[in-house]
């Protein structure tokens, strides 16, 4: 059985314009051991996707209106808020983007790291501190001991991101959720963080969820990937997979609006753009929700037939009346 | 598009338009209350040179904190530099003054990164783009109006828009204001400073090429400065790159691309993630092998 298992899960904003689509029927699962990537765009939902898991999505405007969350077996959605907080740090835990802001600037970081061990085992304030050395050596922060009564302004940004996943570590979770855990670094920081989670989710045997927009974050940790848009998964693939056959026009438009950093001659060429922009999430089309953007839309009715996950190969998923094995070279894409 | 008849192409002449020698913007550091002194300086920039062939883009990569964005401000005179010359075209910026700076100022813009923050919010599109031109005094309010509306065409933002507010917009379409705000009194050189990195990918692209076209159309001479090596990569004719305020390697862009010399170079260029997992997963390997020549001290 996987350890994470979203099944249909619908999270909705109710606002004054009526109600947000934020994510809208996502189904996946985490097996120990493996790193999922969700990527997409900003305001695709997988930031809200990952809150919702957690249930730290702010109730109202937001609300789970269908699906389940289950995390071993449990249903997470039909916890109460005191039960969550005995999942949630423990067994599941999650990084933010912005290490600056998701550390409080007025505690020393040995205090914000004890705490969450305190929350959750029986243990002496000295066991609590002598752990917490141990974890910040364990992310790379040289003379832990004496660093643990430094505040989070002390730190640089890298520094603080591994303090962030020291936290997250604290009480072993299964379950390591990262939103967007390397986007505010530099890039050598980034290199050096991701290599780190990657030594963790294997010698701690965590699952690991990780959300970004960068496809080369995802080409370096990810197993399986799920690409989002418009609140809905459009294609699921394992990594290799979806990278060599992209299926959803989205997909295939993504990676080519990439600027490449190898390969030859781009400099002269010019970037295939995605025209337009994603949907309004309160006022979503009635059919496919990329066909104002696809260059395949006007071949049929799929503009205005809602399209389902479908399997084209086996573990392969695509939400598109026309897939790139589908379309063949028979059609030429109808100019945009 | 329309043609540039409006906005008076430059005709290359392959030239430098911009020389930069031995720049250096040192920031002191005080302390002290009441009397405060200096007790070190920061050097943020620190004896950098290069120049810009007319009609060319040079990129200027580095990390957060390198001094790229410094460099680009002391250059538009935005921020004083406190040693070397800045020559454009045949003026020596760095000793302008008054009327003379105002006058120079015109031929060079910005563009920002941040297209939330760098659009009054209280000024409609018309007004904002209309702003440089009214500072030079430049045409009638009749005509001013008519040139708002070209540029904005050049841009592709819908010149019907001009009477609306920037928050009506999204970030892409705020950007291209941004850069119609720029290109208003035709200058020859726009330092873009990281343009592109706030907007999603597909935006992204979207706004590279306007850039790339309106430097075909009309002769424009970009610095380039951006923390991403792949954006860069599809911009720039030469490249800088920067660390801790120097330069360490500057050469044409294939050539820095392909061959990195310089240890840092390298080490920048590997820790970029591809997106492609079979070639990741050789970098990934290059990248250990770096970090272990460097604590071995080979």
């Amino acid at each position: 059985m996987a350890l994470l298992d979203v099944q249909n899960l619908k999270t909705y904003f109710y606002t004054r314009e009526g109600a947000v689509q934020a994510v809208d029927g996502v189904s996946f699962s985490v097996e120990v051991g493996r790193t999922l990537g969700i990527v997409g765009e900003s305001g695709c939902g997988k930031s809200v996707t990952a809150l919702s898991i957690m249930g730290l999505i702010p109730r109202p405007p937001a609300k789970i209106v269908d699906g389940a969350v289950l995390f071993d077996g449990r249903d997470l959605t039909k916890l109460s808020e005191h039960e969550l907080e005995d999942v949630r740090g423990k067994e599941i835990a999650m990084i933010f983007q912005d290490p600056m802001t998701s550390l409080n600037p007025t505690f020393k970081i040995g205090t914000q790291i004890t705490e969450t061990l305190r929350r959750h085992f029986d243990i002496s304030k000295a066991a609590a501190r002598l752990r917490a050395v141990e974890l910040l050596e364990e992310v790379g922060i040289p003379d832990a001991a004496a660093r643990l009564d430094d505040y989070p302004h002390q730190f640089s940004g890298g520094m603080r991101q591994r303090v962030m996943i020291a936290i997250a570590l604290s009480c072993q979770p299964r379950l390591l959720i990262a939103d967007e855990p390397t986007t505010a670094l530099d890039v050598t920081i980034q290199a050096q963080i991701l290599d780190l989670l990657e030594r963790l989710r294997v010698e701690r045997q965590m699952a690991l969820l990780i959300i970004t927009h960068d496809m080369g974050v995802i080409a370096e940790v990810a197993d399986e990937v799920a690409v989002m848009y418009a609140g809905q998964f459009v294609e699921r693939a394992p990594a290799l997979e979806l990278f060599d056959n992209p299926e959803h026009p989205y997909t295939e438009a993504l990676l080519g609006a990439l600027p490449q950093l190898e390969g030859s001659g781009i400099r002269e060429g010019r970037l295939t753009a995605i025209p337009g922009r994603p949907p309004d999430l309160v006022d979503l089309p009635e059919g496919c929700r990329f066909a104002p953007r696809c260059p395949y839309d006007g071949l049929d009715s799929c503009a205005s037939r809602p399209q389902e996950l479908r399997e084209v190969r086996p573990g392969h998923l695509v939400r598109s009346a026309h897939p790139a094995s589908a379309r063949g070279h028979a059609r030429e894409p109808v100019a945009t | 598009m329309t043609e540039g008849s409006a906005l008076v192409p430059t005709a290359s002449t392959g030239g430098p338009l911009l020389t930069v020698t031995d720049l250096e913007k040192h920031f002191p550091v005080r302390q002290g209350i009441l009397w405060e002194r200096t007790v070190g300086y920061v050097k943020a920039v620190d004896g950098v040179s290069f120049s810009i062939p007319e009609g060319k883009t040079l990129g200027l990569v580095g990390e957060s904190g390198s001094g790229k964005s410094t460099t680009g401000y002391c250059i538009l005179q935005l921020l004083k530099p406190t040693g070397g010359t800045i020559r454009f075209q045949d003026t020596e910026l760095t000793t302008l003054k008054g009327e003379d700076l105002r006058r120079a100022r015109q031929h060079m813009q910005i563009v920002f990164q941040d297209p939330y923050s760098s659009l009054d919010p209280r000024m409609t599109v018309g007004s904002i783009v209309a702003e440089p031109l009214e500072v030079h005094r430049i045409g009638t309010r009749k005509g001013r109006t008519e040139r708002v509306r070209r540029l904005l065409e050049v841009v592709g933002f819908n010149p019907n828009f001009t009477n609306r507010y920037p928050h009506e917009f999204s970030g892409g379409q705020r950007q291209r204001i941004g850069i119609a705000r720029a290109l208003a009194l035709s200058p020859k050189l726009i330092v873009c400073d990281e343009p592109v990195s706030a907007l999603d990918v597909s935006i992204q692209a979207q706004i590279l090429n306007l850039l790339k076209d309106l430097q075909r159309d009309f002769g424009l001479t970009y610095l380039f400065i951006s923390h991403d090596l792949a954006v860069v990569r599809t911009m720039a004719d030469e490249i800088a790159v920067m660390n801790q305020g120097k330069l360490v390697e500057v050469g044409a862009a294939e050539e820095v691309y392909l061959h990195p010399k310089d240890e840092y170079t390298r080490a920048l260029f590997t820790a970029v993630p591809v997106p492609d997992p079979r070639r990741q997963r050789e970098r990934k390997a290059e990248r250990a092998r770096l970090r272990l020549d460097r604590a071995t001290g080979m």
